[in-house]
């Protein structure tokens, strides 16, 4: 009973959806569908917010390696969403002049709107800043000419590495128009438009035939590994 | 020489990428554009559409996708702002609100003749990846009633008879990646023939180029294409030359010239090493 109302529910919104795209008179039933799957991916959300809870709380209680981390996990969420349930140091608006719990959560000069500004912003930018640092390094460790396939990796990261920034387009002004192909950017439109998209092409068709396969695998039945281990 | 480079300390490169990117943010190096034709057909595709044209403005991105995605996200809201052009934001980012916040306070700032309700409308988040997108462009309200901050859409002028997204003239969408312009391809573009321009992350930007012409009209690739979309928005509207802030890509080329040469130059580095090395039969 566990595994099959799910799988009821799972093969039988597929098959609305479906059907729904091909056959204009249902496209309220896909409509229906999808009402039904936005509500639960909201609901997702307190769930999701639930398993951080108990996961982390069984980390710290078990005092695994890292626990510190998960307290820090833990402090950081309640935080947040305390402060942003409760609307702390949001003030009254125009609109609402006696009230400030009807003024926007994350107002400007709100707890939550500071906690976003100055804590959340800079460590997310500064995470993905990072990327550049490890990136020179391990280029420079780890990109080598070792054989024909990596020469032609590397002549590609060359060409495209030049052509965008501003010296790509220096050459256009200095060759001559019949050789003006030969400048980096135009290489490198060249190099994204046709060997590129070649390539990608024949990757998106082949992703896009797995999906198909998959769902109607998943739809009729056949595929129930998305239910997970449980008893019947 | 060769036992040094050999060895090299990890900290020396981090060094060097740190005044690559320091020295021009610094020195405020600034080039001239090329633009190349795909960015040209995406500003082609906003600038040649009457003035007061619907355009859905789709921004899919977070904090971390910032630096690359948001001078694009304020070109594309400054461009629609000169035309005119009514503006219905949405993100299905739940990081997302505080960006599009960041590109109605700059129509506050610099349009303040444009006016909330009447040329723009911040519809702010919805959650279900690309549910909302499937139920808005059959029934808005479906899946949107009001606006971020509580107001009913039968409230406001510009959102009072629109029914759903099949009625825009243009959808723009930035995105950082799921849910992002695939999604808004899939189930928006292409299902209604709805013209769809994007701007994405460089990562992102070699997934969607099948996409192009067909699909989307266009497509700006991370900050380059950031940059050389600037270059086309000053040239059209010159008043915009005196405002450092609709020039940041512009401003950002500088560290990614000097930055890409670096990493030229180390990949260089490694491989003459590598040769020596394999020579002399260390490798």
């Amino acid at each position: 009973m566990k595994r099959t109302v799910p799988m009821v529910i799972a093969a039988v919104t597929g098959f609305v959806l479906i059907v729904s795209y091909f056959i204009p008179l249902t496209e309220e039933w896909g409509s229906i569908a999808m009402q039904w799957f936005n509500v639960l991916a909201a609901i997702a959300f307190v769930l999701g917010g639930s398993n951080l809870m108990r996961m982390n709380l069984q980390k710290i209680s078990d005092r695994r390696p890292g626990w510190g981390y998960a307290a820090v996990t833990l402090i950081a969420f309640l935080v947040t969403l305390c402060v942003g349930l409760l609307k702390v140091g949001v003030q009254p608006t125009e609109s609402f002049p006696t009230n400030a719990w009807a003024a926007p959560y994350n107002q400007e000069g709100s707890f939550l709107w500071w906690l976003y500004e100055y804590m959340y912003k800079p460590l997310q930018a500064t995470m993905f800043a990072l990327l550049a640092f490890f990136i020179a390094s391990a280029a420079f460790r780890a990109f080598r000419a070792k054989n024909p396939e990596s020469i032609a990796l590397l002549a590609t990261a060359f060409i495209v590495l030049m052509g965008r920034t501003y010296v790509g387009g220096l050459m256009r002004d200095v060759l001559p128009a019949s050789l003006e192909w030969l400048s980096f950017d135009s290489m490198t439109n060249y190099i994204m438009s046709v060997f590129n998209l070649a390539g990608m092409r024949a990757i998106t068709i082949g992703i896009a035939l797995g999906v198909a396969s998959t769902s109607l695998k998943v739809l009729l039945g056949v595929d129930r590994s998305y239910l997970g281990a449980g008893d019947e | 020489m060769y036992e040094f480079l050999k060895n090299l300390d990890r900290r020396w490169i981090f060094l060097l990428i740190l005044l690559a990117v320091a020295i021009p943010i610094l020195g405020e190096w600034q080039f001239p554009e090329k633009p190349s034709p795909m960015v040209q057909s995406v500003f082609d595709a906003i600038e040649n559409l009457p003035a007061g044209s619907d355009i859905w403005m789709a921004y899919d991105y977070d904090p971390g996708s910032q630096g690359e995605l948001h001078p694009m996200a304020l070109a594309f809201t400054r461009q629609c702002a000169f035309k005119r052009h009514k503006m219905y934001f949405m993100t299905l980012w739940p990081q997302g609100p505080p960006m599009i916040q960041k590109n109605i306070e700059l129509l506050i700032k610099e349009f303040p003749d444009l006016e909330y309700g009447v040329d723009y409308v911040n519809l702010g988040y919805r959650p279900g990846y690309e549910g909302p997108i499937k139920l808005a462009v059959i029934d808005l309200r479906k899946t949107i009633a009001a606006d971020v901050d509580g107001k009913s859409l039968d409230d406001l002028p510009m959102t009072r008879d629109f029914k759903n997204i099949q009625e825009v003239d243009l959808i723009v969408n930035v995105s950082a990646g799921y849910p992002g312009t695939k999604e808004w391809v899939l189930y928006a573009s292409t299902s209604y023939n709805i013209p769809t321009v994007a701007g994405c992350t460089g990562v992102q930007a070699p997934y969607l180029y099948p996409y192009v012409p067909q699909q989307l009209d266009g497509l700006l690739g991370a900050i380059k294409g950031a940059a050389e979309y600037e270059f086309l928005l000053l040239e059209a509207y010159p008043s915009l030359r005196e405002n450092p802030k609709a020039q940041e890509a512009l401003r950002r080329m500088g560290p990614q010239l000097l930055a890409h040469l670096v990493l030229i130059g180390l990949i260089v580095a490694g491989n003459v090493i590598y040769f020596v090395g394999r020579s002399r039969g260390d490798v």
